[in-house]
């Protein structure tokens, strides 16, 4: 063919550039066969392994980045949540103390007002063994005067002494009448 | 033929306006060029666009060598650049068309043949390389080819001999009596027209796009003498400007090469209607 092209050449028109010399086509092939054995055999493949590696760290990293979040989130509740326990349990405390200082002054109180009792109490029968012992004294130096009194009055010794201390027996006795009429008057 | 297809370069024409002699314009003769070792009537010869498709080649394995060779999970320049070319035949055209699952197997191949062609196309305007290789037809014709015995067993395999065949040609029930014209004509289209399309698409960008910037960087050497400075002047800024559009067309059409591809392949993989 190429020789049938070369022999029209030479009667001086140009070669059909739609048809192809064999030689061409042959290094054409060879030309984009040698690319194509390098690119497909070895170098795509390398290309295509790191970006798969690439795309693995690249969501790798996401799901780092994912952990890392939930575990900040689950810290923060955790925070919060002691957060809250704390302040529940400061209020408890506080409660509490308000609750302790009532009883404690109620305790107080009540303590104060048995003490003032008891004292009160205390008085009333040193009061009373006090009047009750003054009675006694009273009694019996009243006794004594009145018979000294009455012996001096009377000038005579009263030397019986059952009719003496039956007498002062019965001034007594009309006395603490008296007085006590005189407490029923009153 | 107008001038010596050796001398392909405009200033070796040394050829002037107001000198009395004609504009050299580019043609067919300017995709022709003298083998560097053998003669074109040999059946081994090597000329200058083997040569740059096999250096092609060679800077796009060690682009990917230098930057893939030994990956790291956290890249460095070289392999970010890398990962985004690839990420986007990736992502950008094998998913969105095969999808993730069935796609995957094909990436390597799509991968290959958009950089391949990207390369071979921006050798245009490599500085003394200064030639896409896709403006030969071989180049895009093996890629094409490549993906139509691709297409092609891949039908059969998916869907049986029925099924592909009902597949290629597109049958369905519901046409009626057209049925049988639309068959023969969808036949045709997919298995016939299709590869040859696939090729010519990216050859014939190319071809132009060498030929407008071969026109105006002639033009501006051509014009350069007395008065026509002046319109080798705007003729330059087109060789510029035409520059930067080829970038734009290399890239687009090596795009549009493996999407098409991706097409193909899904077309082949998917339940036929």
């Amino acid at each position: 063919m190429s020789h049938l092209l070369i022999l029209a050449a030479a009667e001086g028109e140009a070669e059909n550039p739609l048809i192809p010399p064999i030689p061409e086509l042959v290094i054409g092939l060879l030309a984009f066969v040698i690319v194509f054995g390098f690119l497909a055999k070895k170098l795509l493949p390398n290309i295509n392994k790191v970006l798969e590696q690439r795309r693995e760290a690249i969501e790798g990293g996401i799901e780092k980045a994912e952990a890392a979040q939930t575990e900040a989130q689950s810290v923060l509740e955790q925070y919060k949540a002691q957060l809250a326990e704390a302040r529940h349990e400061a209020a408890r405390l506080r409660q509490e103390a308000q609750e302790q200082g009532a009883t404690l002054i109620a305790e107080m109180r009540a303590e104060g007002q048995r003490q003032r009792e008891e004292i009160i109490a205390a008085g009333h029968s040193q009061i009373a063994a006090d009047r009750k012992a003054a009675s006694s004294a009273l009694r019996q130096d009243v006794g004594q005067l009145a018979t000294e009194l009455a012996g001096k009055l009377v000038g005579e010794s009263l030397e019986d002494h059952a009719r003496q201390s039956r007498t002062i027996d019965r001034f007594l006795d009309g006395l603490d009448e008296s007085a006590s009429k005189a407490e029923a008057s009153r | 033929m107008s001038a010596d297809p050796t001398q392909v370069l405009a200033f070796e024409t040394d050829c002037h306006i107001f000198d009395g002699c004609g504009f050299p314009a580019p043609g067919l003769h300017s995709f022709l060029f003298e083998p560097i070792w053998g003669h074109q009537d040999d059946a081994v010869y090597f000329n200058k666009t083997m040569l740059l498709a096999l250096l092609g080649s060679v800077i796009i394995i060690g682009f990917f060598w230098a930057a893939f060779r030994k990956p790291q999970v956290v890249p460095g320049k070289l392999q970010m650049v890398a990962e985004a070319g690839y990420d986007f035949i990736r992502r950008g055209i094998v998913y969105e068309t095969i999808g993730r699952k069935e796609g995957e197997k094909y990436v390597p191949l799509v991968v290959s043949l958009f950089f391949f062609i990207w390369m071979m196309n921006l050798w245009s305007i490599v500085p003394v390389a200064q030639f896409p290789v896709t403006s030969i037809i071989s180049y895009p014709l093996v890629l094409a080819l490549i993906v139509y015995i691709l297409w092609v067993s891949l039908t059969f395999k998916r869907h049986g001999f029925v099924g592909a065949f009902k597949n290629f040609t597109g049958y369905n029930k519901e046409l009626g009596a057209v049925l049988p014209l639309a068959m023969v004509i969808e036949f045709f289209s997919n298995l016939l027209v299709r590869p040859f399309t696939h090729a010519v698409r990216l050859f014939a960008n190319m071809f132009a796009g060498h030929t407008l910037l071969l026109l105006f960087t002639i033009a501006s050497w051509y014009l350069l003498n007395g008065f026509g400075i002046a319109y080798a002047g705007v003729s330059f800024i087109m060789v510029i400007v035409m520059t930067a559009f080829e970038l734009f067309v290399q890239a687009l059409q090596a795009y549009v090469f493996v999407l098409l591809t991706c097409t193909f392949i899904q077309g082949a993989l998917a339940e036929h209607h």
